[in-house]
């Protein structure tokens, strides 16, 4: 059991796919202008990893190595249209305001990475507790991300204002300051790490 | 189970039973949701041609048209006069991608309100052009009066947003496409329609 619970919470801080692992970055860096879309995008990904491992790790001794990659790809992908179908239906204002990013779900590399690493070589449920564990990490960094960058860029987090608009600055909602603010996030967790090795 | 070996066969398998159940699966889930989304896209459409032609004066009926190639929506009163139209326009020349919107215009040309359908410019910039601050300034100006549809920076009369003037270039000139279009034909539509 404790080693189920270290599956699953490995990926929350101490193997964090974007603080850590530096994986999935465009995603990353292109949907995090503000709070909830990081949200939206992480809980998107974190199904599509979960279903995914899922499946993939059933179908792991059907799947004959040299095609391992195109097979795990039309999962993923077929994970991903479901995806966006669904939100398309049921939350058309957040499916716009990603929209071309859902799709790209398909090719991060967080999903075919985690397929590959640790989904074809371990049984079913360690596979899913991996899944939801990154997918809760890449939510929880995108979402502090989003954060930081609405709130210094448009002076709001969620949508609620907090500073008046002469305040924002206006290069956290672009993309510098997407990568500024990543590199900030990486040093404090590299330090966090450091102090509790 | 033992690990299959990769033969031409296993691979072949492999593959063929993947794919053809996940394109059943995603054929399933189209068609799940199929009818919401065309409903959402509807109610959408719908909810945008009301709002732009709000005016306190009560719409008796919408008729359907097509102006210069834009879908629109003639609005009539109880009487059969002509109220005004939504007129659905669009415009390739944004930052990125396609923007739609919908035009809401009186009969004197006047424009009544802006709504945007579509876009997928980059948010925090472009993509402001969907806040009151920059689409509510259209709201009662006619361009047969002098107002004149191109940003300031270009000579005109429209306040872009700041760091997006593309997409602010292309908002104007998709109202401007849209006040054409119903200026040239509005006559046609003036004496009811297909009166009752």
């Amino acid at each position: 059991m404790s080693n189920n619970l270290k599956t699953f919470t490995k990926g929350l801080i101490k193997e964090n796919p974007i603080l850590v692992l530096l994986l999935g970055c465009c995603p990353t860096l292109a949907t995090t202008t503000s709070a909830i879309n990081g949200m939206s995008m992480g809980l998107a990904t974190t199904f599509v990893l979960i279903m995914s491992n899922m499946v993939i790790s059933l179908l792991k001794n059907f799947i004959p190595d040299k095609v391992r990659i195109p097979c795990f790809i039309v999962v993923i992908a077929s994970f991903v249209t479901i995806v966006q179908l669904v939100m398309q239906a049921y939350v058309p204002d957040i499916y716009e305001t990603l929209g071309l990013f859902i799709p790209l779900i398909v090719v991060n590399c967080i999903v075919l990475g985690r397929a590959e690493a640790f989904a074809s070589k371990n049984p079913v449920w360690p596979s899913i507790l991996d899944g939801a564990g990154m997918g809760l990490g890449f939510t929880l960094a995108l979402t502090v991300l989003g954060c930081i960058r609405e709130f210094l860029g448009s002076g709001s987090v969620f949508g609620l204002t907090i500073l008046p608009e002469t305040a924002n600055i206006l290069l956290f909602i672009l993309p510098p300051g997407a990568f500024i603010c990543l590199g900030f996030l990486i040093a404090i967790v590299n330090q966090f790490k450091k102090e509790n090795h | 189970m033992a690990k299959k070996p990769s033969t031409l066969v296993n691979m072949l398998v492999a593959l063929f039973v993947i794919t053809a159940v996940s394109g059943g699966l995603l054929g399933l889930v189209y068609g799940m949701t199929k009818d919401t989304i065309a409903e959402v896209d509807l109610k959408k459409n719908q909810a945008a041609i009301e709002a732009v032609l709000q005016t306190g004066t009560p719409i008796d009926r919408l008729e359907e048209a097509t102006i210069d190639e834009l879908p629109c929506n003639l609005a009539y009163d109880a009487q059969g006069n002509l109220l005004g139209a939504a007129v659905k326009t669009y415009s390739n020349a944004g930052f990125n991608g396609r923007i739609e919107l919908m035009v809401g215009i009186l009969t004197d040309g006047t424009i009544n309100a802006v709504s945007v359908l579509s876009q997928s410019e980059t948010p925090g910039l472009g993509a402001n052009m969907v806040n009151p601050k920059f689409k509510d300034q259209f709201n009662g100006k006619n361009p047969n009066n002098g107002y004149k549809l191109t940003v300031k920076k270009d000579g005109g009369d429209v306040d872009a947003i700041t760091a997006a003037t593309i997409t602010s270039r292309a908002f104007s000139g998709a109202v401007q496409l849209a006040c054409d279009a119903f200026e040239a034909h509005k006559a046609e539509f003036m004496k009811g329609g297909n009166a009752q």
